[in-house]
């Protein structure tokens, strides 16, 4: 068993660094939903708002690292041009490009997946910073607060996007 | 429990009791709907424009994609620290920039959506 450096990377982006962020979606959303003066005494806010910065910083991070790994690391290796001659299959875009019935995997799918998961860690990071500056305070402001609800939200689907035609791609035509 | 780490634990500290402005927080959501908005435009002036595409080539493996991605990222960055330095300890209208900031990030959304940026294509 073993891989080879592109698997590697790919693996790294998309079974580690993405699927990591996304997995810790749920944490980070609980720990900003819960965030009430109401339903918490002081030391609970102040142990939760610890966990909340620590988690959002940390899948910002995942978030940066997922699309900067994807986009200068994994995507060159897609969209190499074949030499004359060479094995499509070892050439991912190119190889759903002369199959009508898989263009659209790249037409659609990549076309919509590098784009769209650059919107996350943007999101992420902005959600980020105000846990980070307003802390205990958040407690108090729940307008603000929703409102890091919703960009945490959005930076999830923007990541889910990604990582669910990314799972499909690669199924489709592997990184070799 | 000691009397003084009893009010350690129910009391805020003055840092926590510090009074909330919001502007800072203000200025990160309007700037990430700015950066999702650069992000949309610039992938749909990529697909209209053979010019732009060249131009926001800045390293041929990856090809316009690290243009598009690298621009709007300096784009956010920018405006963000724009806003930061106007809005940082002042109250604004969080609602009414909030709103404005989603209206940002849908267009990035749909700027971003092939369907949509392939209308503008120049090929």
């Amino acid at each position: 068993m073993s891989l080879t450096t592109r698997e590697f990377w790919t693996a790294i982006h998309g079974m580690g660094l993405g699927a990591l962020f996304l997995l810790a979606f749920a944490g980070g959303l609980a720990g900003l939903y819960g965030l009430r003066r109401e339903w918490e005494t002081v030391a609970g806010i102040r142990e939760q708002v610890r966990r909340l910065i620590a988690g959002t910083w940390i899948m910002a991070i995942l978030a940066w690292l997922t699309v900067i790994v994807g986009t200068w690391v994994v995507y060159p290796w897609y969209r190499a041009t074949p030499p004359e001659g060479a094995d499509l299959k070892e050439y991912p875009r190119s190889y759903l490009l002369s199959d009508p019935n898989l263009e659209a995997w790249h037409t659609f799918g990549m076309e919509w997946k590098e784009h769209v998961t650059w919107l996350s860690p943007i999101l992420a990071t902005a959600v980020a910073y105000v846990v980070l500056r307003y802390g205990f305070r958040l407690a108090d402001a729940p307008g603000v607060r929703r409102a890091l609800i919703v960009l945490f939200v959005l930076a999830f689907l923007a990541a889910g996007v990604g990582g669910i035609l990314g799972a499909f791609i690669t199924k489709v035509a592997p990184i070799l | 429990m000691s009397e003084e780490a009893r009010r350690d634990v129910s009391q805020p500290r003055a840092e926590e009791r510090a009074e909330f402005t919001n502007g800072a927080a203000a200025a990160s959501v309007l700037a990430a709907g700015i950066g999702s908005l650069a992000l949309g435009f610039f992938t749909v002036v990529v697909e209209a424009s053979e010019g732009a595409r060249e131009t926001l080539n800045l390293y041929d493996p990856v090809g316009p994609l690290s243009g598009k991605t690298t621009f709007a990222v300096v784009v956010w960055l920018a405006g963000w620290v724009v806003l930061h330095l106007a809005w940082r300890g002042k109250q604004v209208s969080f609602g009414m920039v909030f709103a404005f900031a989603l209206v940002l990030i849908a267009l990035g959304f749909i700027g971003t959506f092939p369907p949509f940026f392939e209308v503008f294509s120049y090929e």
